[in-house]
């Protein structure tokens, strides 16, 4: 078994233990991603130097025993967490050159945990898509058949979990950015619960959906990796101010008795048989533990989407505002202020994302206000409502993360509506600000991975976390590697 | 036909907070281009504002002190417009929910007390510079300024003239200096005025069309600005024109407004919640406790200073516009001082030394027992008042006491009646001519008398037995 294949859990017991040293993980980890990165393409920037620096500084701690969690692991970080002295490019031209001089909230605690930092992933400009193919920079490739999109937007995270070119790795989820790439390349992904984990030095596309998460290989390492990030950041208003639990000690518990809720409004016309097979199977299989599925009702599911793109889009026109070539980044120099604005702004920005400043701006224009973001904001809080409704009978709900499988590179780029459909399944979770995970529950007949996605209350990553493990362990889903 | 104006003010306050309204930056006026920024102010990607409590204490302490009722529920908004000292490409800013709404200030104008109605008082950051220097085809940025609170206090179209307009203005100053909020500098631009101008013939009860005036940057231009612009309207409404909705600039070189974007031309600022922070659920207790800490406040102070020490009106309202002045005042009281005496000298020569040397009062060299002091040595009749000008001019430059100088200047006044005696001879024997006017009848002369006598003993005679012994002397 080569290290690189290896979870955070079964590594940080070689560390401890002295059986490995983080040298011989990142050297490992690194001569996976110089065997298949050509091919996958997961990553924006490789800091090999910066990696090999701080995988000898957490061998010293490990010598002291200074060792923390994460201690000589490293872990992928999706391109839009800023990182000091390391480019974080949104996958966007307009940051291309952007170093930050300062450290996102999320990394500063990798750092105080020991991480080493693997590399920064693709994604889709700005996390804007759901293929990684609005990169400005390259499309990453799905492991399991390099034909097709890894999902999106987290798509270099997912994918660089999937290949094993990393061992665990962040991404941000504002539609279902984690846990529908999560489903595609067949591992774990969770968008915890709005205000869980500090927004700060996280590149903002809808600041009211954002919020980071875990991508692992398994199931323990996302409540590992979930115990290092979450928790209340003063310079984050938006996050809670609330306890962190050891999210490791929900794992491996009972879940005899639990109530899973089966939402009609996701198993729809249209969805791939395969698909609604495997999450049929998944949920017998969480009976056979003991688990009670009850059937529920989500009524408002229908106006999600159309309530995420006016939200989303409407935060997103004023976020990217200032990326005017005044300050950093990237300038088209025009003929006076208008023009330089002008044209920095439109060579700098990809079509998906001129498109979305373009809804966005028009939904918040005077005359239109109320009928787009006023209404959407009232949508909004009866999608939340159903949740807590449903939440009151039920203890976690359970559907598939994504209508389909992982699809063909270039199959939905001409027809953006079918884009935003990718996202069906996974855009109320963040207008209702609960926690979601997605974890692999079968393959296809053509060997793509698909996902089980868990909706838990707020602030309740214990119960997904629990129930997602015993899932897990019952299954051997998670074992299997792509072949590459 | 007789016009009336109808004037509401949007007064920007820069909060005197020691850092910004979001970010821990200094909001020290004057430091090097930039050198006051962060990668909050500066807008750089993934940051995120944090409110300052400071900020929010100073708002809602204005809007006590402006009987302002405080909102249970508050947010911030973002307000969308590009411009290079806007680093966002937003300014947050409140708009559905401000802080405070529903207030009022007193004015007094020609006598008559009046109330003006505040509409809302909301908190925003303020924006950077642009500095155009050079050769025309760059300009700079100067992000210092970027960030730092204000408040906007919005009036109620209650306002009837300039000079009302001008009332106001000043009212709101002391105010704001009173709570310590903001050190209502216009010149520095702590204190900035946009006016929302109409015209109707009096006794109409619909509103005319209004224009907004900007770029009012010192307190000698509220009056003349709005009077011009009053003028102006009413000038294109008589020549059978319309007043148009627009935003007109006050140039003060030329001394008029001028044309700067029409309705059209308005921006749509796209407000929307700020999503970056938390709705404000002030507690109550907190609001009740700044409501406890504040000052005893300008109009309550003045009446006090009629009804307590005896002083006109006038003297009143002199002493209570600036806080450290009516402290000033009373330490000297305190000190002993009779008050309507205190007050003379305070507004006569303490202000114009003051003035001389552009300094305020927290700066004075003479403090307020000095005075008092001083002023007891009148009453007991060791100085004559005026000596004491040149005492009282002597303590100011040197700080010693009033006691002091007359000693070491030997100021002491002489009333022994003696003394002043042999003068009064020398001087009639010398001016026999004007004596003898003066006996036919001539009794103005009485001045040109003393003048003589005091001159001769270098101003020190006591002014009233100079007096009798004269008159007897003469008659």
């Amino acid at each position: 078994m080569e290290l690189y294949s290896l979870g955070v859990h079964e590594l940080r017991r070689m560390l401890d233990k002295g059986e490995v040293t983080a040298k011989e993980i990142i050297t490992s980890v690194y001569s996976r991603i110089d065997a298949v990165e050509q091919k996958i393409k997961a990553y924006v920037t490789l800091p090999r130097t910066e990696a090999f620096l701080m995988a000898e500084k957490a061998d010293r701690d490990l010598s002291a025993g200074t060792n923390k969690v994460m201690t000589g692991i490293p872990v992928a970080v999706k391109d839009n967490m800023c990182t000091k002295g390391v480019p974080t490019t949104c996958s966007s031209k307009i940051l291309r050159n952007f170093i930050p001089p300062y450290e996102s909230t999320v990394t500063s605690k990798l750092i105080e945990a020991g991480y080493v930092l693997a590399g920064k992933t693709n994604l889709d400009e700005f996390a804007m898509g759901s293929s990684t193919e609005n990169s400005g920079f390259h499309t990453t490739r799905n492991p399991w058949d390099t034909q097709r999109i890894p999902g999106g937007s987290s798509g270099g995270s997912a994918a660089a979990v999937a290949a094993d070119e990393c061992i665990a790795a962040l991404g941000s989820d504002t539609g279902g950015s984690i846990r529908q790439p999560a489903s595609l390349c067949g591992v774990v992904g969770m968008k915890p619960t709005y205000g869980r984990v500090s927004r700060y030095g996280l590149v903002a596309f809808a600041s009211s959906l954002d919020q980071i998460g875990p991508i692992t290989k398994n199931v323990t390492d996302c409540a590992m990796l979930l115990n290092v990030i979450s928790g209340r950041d003063l310079r984050d208003s938006t996050s809670a101010p609330i306890g962190v639990p050891d999210f490791t000690a929900a794992i491996g518990k009972d879940i005899k008795g639990m109530k899973i809720g089966v939402p009609k409004e996701y198993f729809i016309e249209g969805m791939d048989p395969e698909v609604d097979a495997a999450v049929r199977e998944a949920i017998r299989k969480f009976e056979s533990l003991g688990a009670v599925p009850v059937d529920v009702s989500l009524p408002h599911t229908g106006y999600a989407v159309a309530t995420y793109y006016v939200l989303a889009t409407s935060e997103a026109s004023s976020n990217l505002a200032r990326y005017d070539g005044v300050k950093y980044g990237f300038r088209a120099e025009g003929k006076d202020l208008i023009d330089t604005y002008m044209r920095t702004r439109a060579e700098g920005f990809g079509p998906e994302v001129k498109r979305r400043i373009m809804l966005g701006t028009y939904a918040l224009s005077s005359g239109y206000y109320d009928a787009y973001y006023r209404k959407a904001q009232q949508v909004r809080t009866l999608i939340k409502d159903d949740f807590e409704k449903v939440f009151r009978e039920v203890d976690v709900i359970v559907t598939p993360t994504s209508p389909t499988a992982a699809f063909r590179m270039g199959e939905k780029t001409e027809d953006p509506l079918q884009m935003y459909l990718a996202d069906i399944f996974t855009i109320s979770v963040n207008l209702a600000g609960v926690p979601g995970i997605s974890v692999p529950c079968g393959f296809t007949t053509g060997n793509l991975p698909i996902g089980l996605q868990l909706i838990g209350k707020h602030f309740d990553e214990e119960t997904l976390l629990t129930a997602s493990f015993a899932y897990e362990q019952s299954t051997e889903w998670h074992k299997r590697k792509p072949a590459l | 036909m007789k016009y009336e104006s109808v004037i509401g003010l949007e007064v920007h306050a820069q909060m005197s907070t020691d850092t910004k309204i979001f970010c821990g930056c200094s909001t020290k006026f004057g430091a090097e281009p930039n050198s006051q920024t962060c990668e909050i102010c500066i807008g750089m990607p993934g940051v995120l504002p944090v409110l300052n409590r400071k900020a929010l204490e100073f708002a809602i302490r204005t809007g006590l002190a402006m009987h302002c009722s405080i909102s249970p529920y508050s947010r911030f908004a973002r307000k969308n417009y590009f411009y290079p000292d806007l680093p966002k490409g937003y300014q947050i800013s409140q708009f559905e929910h401000p802080i405070c709404e529903g207030g009022f200030v007193e004015i007094v104008v020609e006598g008559e007390t009046k109330r003006i109605g505040i509409t809302r008082i909301h908190m925003e950051e303020d924006a950077g510079k642009n500095i155009h220097e050079g050769n025309g085809s760059y300009s700079f940025v100067d992000l210092n300024r970027a960030g730092v609170p204000l408040m906007e206090i919005v009036s109620e179209p209650d306002i009837r003239s300039a000079k009302e307009a001008s009332e106001y203005m000043k009212k709101l100053r002391t105010i704001l200096r009173y709570l310590g909020v903001c050190d209502g500098n216009m010149e520095q631009g702590s204190l900035r005025c946009d006016a929302n101008v109409s015209v109707r013939p009096a006794g109409r009860k619909e509103y005319g069309t209004r224009a907004e005036v900007k770029n009012i940057n010192s307190f000698r231009f509220v009056e003349k600005a709005l009077e011009y612009e009053i003028k102006r309207q009413i000038r294109v409404v008589e020549e059978g024109g319309k007043v148009i909705q627009e935003t007109r600039l006050w140039d003060s070189a030329k001394g008029i407004t001028e044309s700067m974007r029409s309705k059209e031309e308005a921006h749509d600022y796209r407000y929307f919640p700020e999503p970056d922070l938390v709705p404000i659920a002030a507690e109550q207790r907190w609001i009740d406790e700044i409501g406890a800490s504040l000052p005893e406040l300008p109009d309550v102070k003045r009446e006090r200073f009629t009804s307590e020490y005896g002083l006109p009106e006038y003297d009143a309202d002199l002493l209570t516009t600036e806080k450290a002045v009516a402290e000033w005042f009373e330490e000297s009281i305190k000190a002993g001082g009779q008050p309507k005496a205190v007050a003379n000298w305070m507004m006569g020569d303490l202000m114009r030394l003051l003035n001389e040397e552009n300094r305020e009062i927290a700066d004075c060299p003479l403090k307020p027992p000095q005075l008092a002091d001083m002023l007891k040595l009148i009453d007991k009749g060791t100085i004559s008042g005026k000596i004491a000008k040149t005492v009282f001019e002597e303590m100011y430059r040197s700080e010693k006491n009033a006691e002091e100088i007359v000693r070491e200047k030997g100021l002491v006044q002489i009333s022994d009646e003696s003394a002043i005696e042999k003068i009064v001879d020398e001087v009639i024997a010398k001016h026999q001519k004007e004596a003898a006017r003066f006996r036919a009848g001539e009794e103005k002369l009485l001045g040109f008398f003393v003048g003589q006598a005091m001159k001769a003993m270098k101003g020190k005679a006591n002014p009233q037995v100079l007096n009798e012994l004269l008159r007897k002397k003469l008659s």
